[in-house]
């Protein structure tokens, strides 16, 4: 083959001291700490239009971003609607699906939930009734109810925090569990705090490390 | 009676009315006064083409379908000249680069399924450049839509992951107004592709409804100007700095932020890297200027990246054939990161000053907060040692072909400063970069990020109809890229364009070539004709004038003889098949380990 150029060669040259990590963050060498992946919820309000979901749940296989759940539905305005996402992702990761979220059209606002926010789920459980009075009592433990009883089967709704519901569906495993199905996590602020307004986007670059590991359960 | 006759000839100046405040804009006049005598629209497509017309829309690129005809017959009536191409991907290419050279969106259209299936490259090349482009797409009528019905596809869930934003048009009364917000959203803020799709019923539905100006939607906001307590913290960056570089994207260009720049690196004496697509950005005869980093860049660029304290970059995303390895990249250096989108700010670097907004707004931000220059009298000694260092000049053996970078200047030297440059994708896109000295912004076009093949001759045809007419449109292709749309030749032969393309002849796909020897083994699978065709003859045939150079001695005075031909013309330049390109860093590797030799890889 032809061509090159001259000119000192690679090992002839100087070299920079420093590195970054694969996030492209400049690191020291001698000590990079990992970068740990956290669970959050980030809850956009959204044009209540044709698309949106595809649009977002798009974005989410498109740019390889971890998620847990999303779940969809309408607010206290018809033209709105409420997405709530549990993701888990590290730091630059979460800022980034929030950025990238934002940009698209039909997203109104976007909002990374503080970690006391209140996290609701509900979950359908449809076990065995071949003991009956024990299903009801764990379901009693559990604040479930149950919607649906029949002569083989017994479905009951529980609704909490993830980890309630975990526990829940835990307890009723000795039953016996015919299908479960789960709503994935909604979830709004507490008190006067807005979820997702058009005020509420200010969270960004100096606050990036200011969250803490949110507790799963209120 | 024609209606073409009752409307007054259109004036040459560039109308144009989008409501953005980027200073391209500033200076023009609406489209309002040109429109006074024009009739009431009667159905959606009229409301289509009203829409385009509002926005100061003079050409559309684009090739006819069932779905999309009665778009078509409204155009029929405008003022708006369309440019038929010979394949609906050539007539994105040519919207992009319309939209590349004018600063304007460019606007392509086709028919459903087929039709849009075909544009789908040229959008994705325009959202992987955040190139201005709207398209529009024929759709089959609404009641069909999901029964797959003939020429269906999803073209809005196809296009999804490659717009900016995309509509389905729904309703006659809306649908001009579909078609202004895509316009506006296209050109506005950090620039993108859109598209409206528009079903039959929808464009022959009969409506009054006047679309208003292009507005983009009240969810979608810009940020202009930069958050001030990081601008001064930035400016206290530089100051400090001794070893800094400005690094210039095709944000800068896009930007309209070039003078802006420009003034700010040579006030303060700071040498300047760009990217592929900011070539043109800073004139490359500069004494700062260190032209092109990356896997192609010169020697000289990728030193000053890898070694530099305090990178200000501009309007660039960090594509990866710019940074190399990302472990390796600028790894001693604070990053000042300007840039329109918030979201490409720390995505593939991280910023230790982010300043979110239109580049010409924060860089005349910093200037003002920037109280005395960097010392960097040692830095830029350096920077000019790396340049004689690692100097590109190249060697022209007796006993070894034509070599493809004596070409490129030979080419440089015949045209003017204001020429355009476009490219299709692989060596001679390289070539074309590197030898090349661009000093104007808005004259290299080309297929970054995406890396379309097969780009740089419709792309010719949109950017000549975008440039004045003193510019010379020079299409700079490789045998392989050229193969894939030179059916456009047609088109080129058809409207009497002054085009002039040289075809950088190695018989090779020879990028791949390249990486073959160097990865490889040298096993040439698939990147080896056995036979090509003959681009002069090839060229007469289509009407267009063909020429043929073998060796240096030709040169000058073949390339004299095509720039003179008015009309479309073919230099067939048989180069040295085996010649390579470099420097050249291998896919994630270390910028400043660039390879300037095949041995060094």
């Amino acid at each position: 083959m032809t061509g090159g150029l001259e000119g000192p060669t690679p090992e002839e040259r100087p070299k920079p001291a420093g590195r970054r990590n694969e996030l492209g963050i400049r690191i020291d060498p001698e000590a990079e700490a990992a970068r740990p992946h956290r669970r959050t919820v980030i809850s956009a309000l959204v044009a209540h239009e044709p698309g949106v979901l595809s649009d977002v749940s798009g974005l989410f296989s498109r740019r390889q971003f971890n998620i847990e759940s999303l779940t969809v539905g309408p607010t206290e305005t018809d033209e709105q609607a409420r997405i709530t996402l549990v993701v888990e992702e590290s730091d630059p990761g979460i800022e980034q699906i929030k950025k990238q979220l934002r940009k698209l059209i039909p997203v109104i606002s976007v909002r990374e939930l503080d970690p006391d926010a209140m996290r609701r789920e509900l979950a359908l459980v449809k076990v065995n009734a071949t003991r009956p009075d024990q299903v009801a009592a764990v379901a009693d433990m559990y604040g479930g109810k149950t919607v649906d009883a029949s002569p083989e089967t017994a479905t009951i709704e529980v609704t909490g925090a993830r980890q309630k519901i975990d526990a829940a569906i835990e307890a009723f495993s000795q039953f016996g569990i015919r299908e479960i199905s789960r709503t994935g996590t909604t979830a709004l602020a507490r008190g006067t705090d807005d979820t997702a307004t058009e005020g509420a986007q200010a969270d960004d670059y100096q606050s990036e490390n200011t969250h803490t590991v949110p507790a799963d359960d209120d | 009676m024609s209606e073409r006759a009752s409307v007054p000839p259109k004036t040459a100046e560039p109308t144009d009315d989008q409501p953005t405040d980027e200073r391209t804009n500033e200076e023009q006049p609406t489209a309002a006064d040109t429109r006074a005598e024009t009739k009431p629209v009667t159905t959606g497509a009229e409301s289509v083409v009203r829409a385009l017309e509002n926005a100061g829309v003079e050409y559309a690129f684009g090739v006819q379908g069932g779905a999309i005809m009665p778009v078509y017959d409204a155009l029929y009536d405008s003022d708006i000249h369309h440019i038929t191409m010979a394949h609906e991907q050539g007539a994105s290419h040519a919207a992009d680069a319309y939209g590349i050279v004018s600063g304007e969106p460019g606007v392509c259209l086709a028919t459903s399924g087929p039709g849009a299936t075909n544009l789908v490259t040229g959008i994705a090349d325009a959202d992987m450049d955040s190139d201005p482009m709207i398209a529009l797409t024929g759709q089959v009528p609404t009641d069909m839509v999901g029964n797959d019905a003939f020429q269906e596809t999803d073209t809005t869930g196809v296009t999804t992951p490659i717009t900016k934003a995309n509509i389905f048009a729904n309703e006659s009364d809306r649908v001009g107004d579909d078609v202004g917000e895509a316009f506006a959203l296209a050109g506005t803020g950090r620039p993108g592709p859109t598209l409206v799709d528009l079903p039959k019923d929808v464009t022959l539905g009969e409506t009054e409804q006047e679309p208003g100006e292009p507005r983009t939607p009240d969810t979608y906001t810009v940020q202009e100007r930069a958050d001030e307590a990081t601008v001064r913290r930035a400016a206290r960056r530089i100051e400090e700095s001794s070893k800094p570089v400005m690094l210039l994207g095709g944000g800068v260009i896009k930007g309209g932020a070039t003078e802006e720049v420009r003034a700010f690196a040579i006030e303060h004496d700071i040498p300047v890297v760009t990217t592929m697509p900011g070539i043109g950005s800073f004139p490359e005869d500069h004494e700062l200027a260190m032209e092109m980093a990356g896997m192609h860049g010169t020697g000289y660029a990728n030193m000053a990246v890898t070694h530099c304290d305090t990178l200000i970059a501009v309007g660039t995303r960090f594509d990866d054939r710019l940074t190399g390895g990302i472990e390796t990249f600028a790894p001693d250096a604070e990053v000042i990161h300007i840039d329109i989108d918030p979201a490409e700010i720390s995505k593939n670097i991280h910023a230790e000053y982010p300043l979110i907004g239109d580049a010409a707004t924060v860089i005349e931000q910093l200037a003002e907060a920037v109280e005395h220059s960097p010392q960097a009298t040692k830095w830029r000694a350096q920077c000019q040692q790396w340049k004689s260092d690692y100097s590109m000049a190249y060697k022209t053996p007796d006993d070894e072909p034509l070599k493809p970078e004596f070409v490129v200047e030979a080419l440089d030297e015949a045209t003017s400063d204001r020429a355009i440059v476009t490219t299709g994708v692989g060596q001679h896109q390289m070539w074309a970069c590197q030898y090349w000295t661009y000093t104007e912004p808005r004259t290299w076009v080309s297929s970054h990020g995406l890396g379309t093949m097969g780009y740089g001759f419709p792309a010719a045809i949109g950017a000549r109809l975008a440039a004045d007419d003193d510019q010379e449109v020079i299409a700079i292709e490789g045998d392989g890229s050229f193969l894939m749309t030179i059916q456009e030749l047609s088109v080129a032969v058809r409207e009497e364009m002054d085009i002039t393309v040289a075809v950088l002849n190695n018989e090779y796909i020879g990028m791949v070539r390249q990486w073959q020897d160097a990865f490889f083994e040298g096993r040439h699978s698939a990147s080896e004709y056995n036979w090509c065709p003959e681009f002069d003859k090839l060229a007469e045939a289509f009407g267009a004038r063909g020429f043929r150079i073998n060796d240096y001695d030709e040169v000058a005075d073949t390339i004299q003889a095509a720039l003179e031909y008015d009309g479309p013309s073919v230099i067939d330049v048989h180069i040295d098949p085996h010649a390579n390109v470099y420097p050249m860093v291998p896919s994630g590797g270390d910028n400043g380990q660039f390879a300037l030799t095949e041995d060094q890889l």
